[in-house]
């Protein structure tokens, strides 16, 4: 388990392998733990199993089976301990290994609500051996690892499948509630060069109080329908066009919300609009901190992670753009499809491979 | 003159505010004289720039001509005060509403007609240009925003003191000045407006727009509209000083529990900024979510700010823009921000006059042809407002000032400034002994001191000049204004930089001077003169019927019993004015016996029986006994030891201190009486330089190029600086790189107290640099 500060990411290795002997022998408990996780895709009023993502015959510790990836919001942690307490977790006699602010924040709850005991982990190694680790495992299917095409031309820009072979160095940025910076020289060497506050926290607390929606996929839809022009002063906007004496493109933003500061085009805009400019502000600026620890660590690889990313292609080709374009095709920005787990996923190699 | 003119707009349809009451003599000044005007145009504020020239006198003294002036018993030399026109610099800033009755205002006092442009920047220029080129009938020439920036920030580190300051809001004084570095460059320059721009400076035109962020003032402004429904920019600021972000913000706390503290994490931190107002059924208060833009924002560009620096190498980081515009609150998150990044390797400097930096770079844009760099300028005390900011709580000036209007004046000095070659580490010299700002106890003394004394200046500026019936009036304008002065640096010591003995006395100088008080004390200076000019011959005789090692002593006790004779130290003006016949003798029974508060006296001797310095700097103090008596012996010593000698004085006058031009008619006249000193007159191993200053105080790092200059030809290897301006005010820590000595009679007890002497206690420090021992000298005796 990965608890995070909006959500909790939760795997789950289901062995396909078992024999008759061991399903004899197992509890009740544990077959109706693995039931009720494979066989819903949501829990709850909150729960979710990204279907898409299981990764199939898969071989771990010896044994086959599937790796589940679940994600339900901190907030319902409670729920998440009461159902575990209903189902008997506790008499699993395994231990669960977590990471993320939670696994402090929560272990108490976990001993007291469900008598569980919490094996913690720190955050940052779990999600470079997960990383690292999912890379790669996954064979089938779409690449793990991805980039864009042509990312500073919007009618040809395509996803294209990436080899992360020899991935060092490379500069890993996980965009969660807030975002954190890794510089990763190897497997084990790798330091957090910085982080900002300004993060998929930030993306959705903003949107909610400026556009009164609640959900990450509500907060998302009206970006895609807005216009952040609309909201943002552009280069254009104070200089009539390009800003040559210091090569800025007329496109280019100048102040995000600038144009907020007026009365009548507070009035004008739409809460799509807003939406719209949120995301591009805070995707912008994590692109622009990226490009910097990039120049100042002289890393030319970034991969970007966590669960700001999902479902969220305006910013994955905003990020592209932004790398591409700020350093004259210098950096590359990839992406992998498992965006958010890579934590729950380190976590659950460390049950594995106890180091 | 003093009365208010009320404007009239009737013929002007714009909805601007016309009702303003502009007290012109203390607004637009000069305008008579100006030419080359600028403008500065931003979203809220107007900067207008010009150039005028000021005609007022100065005291000129000019000897009589020997030939023709056979009854030699009157007076010494002749005293006048001329009119000279000398050119300053004149920056105004108002809000935006103003423009029309201010450009209104300038069109019906300006005289001149050579001027056919006027520079303009800004982001407002282009809307107001229409507007500009009607009411002026001036030509409205367009400068690059940023270019003007950068040569206005350039103006002002080079030119103004106490320029650059760090913030610190829970410290004894909020704003720590930095001392001027003897080279500006390089430095980055984050301007904060709407959005970021990030600029490295490398010299006076090699500037280059590293970087920047959207996410800048305007973006507080424009969500902050947005989410708290509050308009105004100030009003934003205020909410967010109020209010608590950790309601809004999602901490580390918040996401690891207690257990932040065993992890080694600071619980504080903003792990997610506005992280848990994701949610559709809570209400936050204006002001928390003010203050979470706030921190969100300031972190940012904090934290860019730093990426920048490091991959830049520099550590001088400058910030500018409205949304730093003085405001206590933005400086303080933008400062936390910068050490939280880099644990302090970078600082976060502020400018005083950063408001004015576009246009003061506009106007010298404009006045290339002038070249005013060629120049040092000097801010007019007397004339500029001052940094007024701080936290509302704190001032309740702070928002009745707005729709006033703020000024900076700047005079054009006569030579051009620059480092004493001879300080030992020029970016670390600080000229002032006591920092008023920080030392509460001593800047209510001293404030209480100078006010005390206003009475007295007054009653001196009036006899200076007897010939004139209006002086009485003009006097009680100069008594008003330097009282207001007062009154403001109680409330702001850190208004016009570091609040220090020497500003309070500069200031008053510069007050003098704006009422055409050049030199109050150019009689008393004339007649000290006069009187001492008469012993000078029987003191020089005495002194020679000593044995050497006596004289050595009495030429010490000389210089020492002279500079008790102060017009300007209250308890020996008192003195003075009750007992005229107070004298030589008498000054020398009031020194304090050895040893003295601070004695090296010993050492000085020893090395005076070594080998004679190569050049002596002698920077001179008073007039009259002091350096007649006292300083010239001393001198006259040297010379005859073999040892040159330069002598330091003020370019203009300040109290009773005597001037480069009344030295040069006094030592004219003691050569006359002196083979000793005509020789070296003559020899060209006596030489009178300007210090290029006219305070009664000395900054070492703002010396006349020639004296400079003079130093190094002549490889100076001591120097002297007298009395209690000079040597314990300022430059009593100072240190050189060669021999000094630091001579003086504290003539205020409450000093004296401060330095654990009393009355008329002495210092006499006699310091070599480390790693130059005196010299090995043998035990020879000199001849006398």
């Amino acid at each position: 388990m990965d608890i995070g500060g909006t959500l909790v990411k939760l795997v789950y290795f289901e062995p396909k392998d078992i024999t008759a002997e061991e399903e004899q022998e197992e509890v009740e408990n544990l077959k109706s733990i693995r039931r009720y996780l494979t066989s819903n895709t949501a829990y709850g009023k909150t729960g979710i199993r990204d279907v898409h993502l299981e990764l199939q015959d898969l071989t771990l510790c010896g044994r086959t089976g599937n790796l589940h990836f679940i994600r339900f919001p901190t907030h319902d942690l409670p729920a998440f301990l009461q159902m575990g307490r209903n189902k008997h977790f506790s008499s699993l006699h395994t231990t669960l290994c977590a990471t993320g602010g939670g696994a402090y924040k929560f272990e108490s709850d976990f001993r007291t609500m469900a008598d569980l005991q919490l094996h913690k982990l720190d955050e940052l190694d779990c999600l470079i051996k997960g990383v690292l680790y999912i890379d790669s495992v996954v064979s089938s299917g779409p690449s793990e690892c991805y980039y864009f095409e042509n990312p500073t031309d919007p009618d040809r820009c395509i996803q294209r499948p990436y080899t992360l072979e020899n991935p060092y160095p490379l500069l890993l940025v996980n965009i969660g509630s807030g975002v954190s910076i890794l510089a990763v020289y190897s497997e084990s060497n790798y330091k957090r060069v910085t982080g900002t506050s300004l993060g998929g926290g930030t993306f959705l607390g903003l949107c909610c109080l400026l556009t009164g929606c609640s959900t990450f996929e509500e907060a998302l839809e009206m970006a895609s329908q807005g216009e952040s022009t609309r909201v943002d002063k552009l280069v254009r906007d104070i200089y009539g066009g390009d800003y040559e004496r210091f090569g800025l493109p007329g496109w280019a933003v100048a102040s995000s919300f600038g144009n907020m500061m007026s009365k009548e085009k507070r009035e004008s805009v739409s809460k799509e609009d807003l939406a719209r400019a949120t995301l591009v502000t805070i995707t912008n600026n994590i692109g622009s901190i990226t490009r910097m620890c990039a120049l100042n660590e002289n890393i030319e690889r970034v991969v970007f992670v966590g669960n700001f990313l999902r479902v969220n292609t305006l910013s994955m080709k905003l990020l592209a753009y932004a790398m591409d374009y700020w350093s004259k095709g210098q950096l590359k920005a990839l992406f992998l499809q498992h965006e958010g787990y890579f934590g729950a996923v380190g976590a659950l190699l460390e049950l594995l491979h106890p180091s | 003159m003093a009365e208010c003119v009320r404007l009239d707009s009737r013929t002007s349809s714009h909805t601007m505010d016309k009702s303003i009451t502009l007290p012109p003599d203390e607004i637009f000044r000069n305008l008579e004289n100006a030419k080359r005007f600028a403008i500065d145009i931003g979203e809220s504020l107007t900067k207008l720039a010009y150039y005028s020239t000021v005609q007022h006198k100065v005291a000129k003294v000019r000897s009589f001509d020997h030939a023709t002036k056979e009854d030699a018993s009157d007076e010494l030399y002749e005293i006048s005060e001329q009119e000279e026109v000398t050119a300053r610099l004149h920056f105004i800033k108002f809000e935006n509403a103003y423009i029309e009755t201010c450009l209104d205002f300038i069109k019906d006092h300006l005289v001149n007609t050579e001027t056919k442009v006027i520079k303009a920047t800004g982001g407002g220029a282009h809307k107001f240009r229409e507007l500009i080129e009607r009411k002026l009938g001036l030509k409205v020439d367009k400068e690059d925003e940023m270019t003007c920036l950068i040569k206005g920030c350039n103006f002002v580190l080079r030119n103004i003191p106490h320029e650059a300051f760090v913030y610190a809001k829970h410290a004894d004084s909020e704003f720590r000045f930095q001392t001027t570095q003897p080279d500006i460059f390089p430095y980055l320059l984050v301007n904060i407006g709407s959005g970021v721009s990030i600029i490295k400076v490398e010299s006076e035109d090699k500037f280059e727009r590293v970087g920047g962020s959207s996410i800048g003032g305007g973006t507080f402004w424009g969500l902050g509209a947005l989410l708290t429904k509050t308009k105004r920019f100030d009003e934003l600021l205020q909410l967010a000083s109020k209010g608590q972000h950790t309601s809004v913000d999602m901490l580390v706390k918040d996401i690891y529990g207690g257990s932040h503290g065993s992890l080694g994490l600071t619980g504080d931190l903003i792990a997610s900024s506005f992280g848990k107002s994701a949610t559709a059924d809570q209400e936050f208060s204006k002001e928390d979510l003010a203050k979470s833009l706030l921190h969100m924002i300031s972190n940012d560009i904090g934290q860019l700010a730093c990426l920048y620096a490091k991959l830049h190498k520099l550590s001088r980081v400058y910030f500018g823009g409205f949304f730093i515009r003085g405001h206590p609150v933005t400086m303080h998150t933008i400062t936390y921000s910068i050490n939280f990044f880099t644990k302090g390797e970078v600082q976060a400097l502020f400018l005083r006059h950063e408001g004015y930096l576009g246009a003061i770079g506009a106007f010298l844009k404009g006045a290339e042809e002038d070249n005013p760099n060629q120049y040092s300028w000097g801010e007019n005390y007397a004339g500029s407002s001052g940094l007024m900011s701080v936290s509302p709580d704190m001032n309740p000036m702070q928002r009745a000032r707005s729709g006033t209007f703020d000024m900076l004046e700047m005079d054009r000095l006569e030579r051009q400034l620059v480092n004493l070659p001879l300080l030992r580490d020029p970016s670390s010299y600080i000229p002032d002994t006591m920092d008023l700002t920080e030392d509460a106890l001593a800047r209510e003394y001293w404030l209480y001191c100078f006010e005390e004394a206003l009475d007295g200046v007054v009653k001196r500026a009036v006899a200076s000049q007897p010939d004139m019936p209006e002086a009485a009036e003009r006097a009680e304008k100069f008594r008003q204004k330097y009282r207001h002065k007062l009154q403001t640096l109680r409330h702001q010591p850190f208004a016009y930089g570091s609040l220090t003995v020497r500003s309070l006395l500069d200031t008053r100088e510069h007050c003098l001077n704006e009422f055409n008080f050049p030199d109050p004390y150019s009689k008393i200076k004339q007649k000290e003169n006069d009187i001492a000019l008469k012993y000078y011959q029987k003191a020089v005789k005495s002194l020679e019927e000593l044995s050497w090692e006596e004289r050595q002593f009495a030429l010490v006790r000389g210089v020492l019993a002279g500079n008790v004779f102060d017009w300007g130290a209250k308890a020996v003006s008192d003195v003075l004015e009750s007992d005229p016949e107070f004298g030589f003798e008498e000054a020398k029974r009031q020194l304090e016996e050895r040893p003295w508060l601070i004695d090296s006296y010993d050492q000085w001797l020893e090395r005076l029986k070594g080998p004679p310095h190569k050049c002596a700097l002698f920077f001179v103090d008073n007039s009259g006994v002091d350096i007649i008596l006292g300083v010239i012996p001393f001198v006259r010593e040297l010379l005859s030891r073999g040892t040159e000698v330069v002598l330091a004085s003020n370019s203009g006058p300040a109290l009773n201190d005597v001037t480069n031009g009344e030295l040069q008619i006094l030592t004219e006249r003691i050569a006359a009486m002196d083979p000793v000193i005509q020789a070296g007159l003559r020899e060209d191993r006596l030489t009178l330089v300007q210090s290029g200053s006219s305070s009664p105080c000395l900054d070492l790092s703002r010396l006349d190029k020639v004296l400079a200059m003079v130093v190094r030809e002549r490889q100076t290897d001591l120097v002297i600086i007298e009395g209690m301006g000079r040597a314990i005010h300022t430059n009593y820590y100072a240190m050189l790189s060669c021999e000094s000595l630091k001579m003086a009679v504290i003539k205020n007890s409450w000093l004296a107290d401060r330095l654990g002497g009393k009355l008329f206690s002495v210092v006499f420090k006699y310091e070599v640099p480390a790693g130059k021992p005196t010299s090995q000298h043998s035990a020879a005796p000199t001849p006398s």
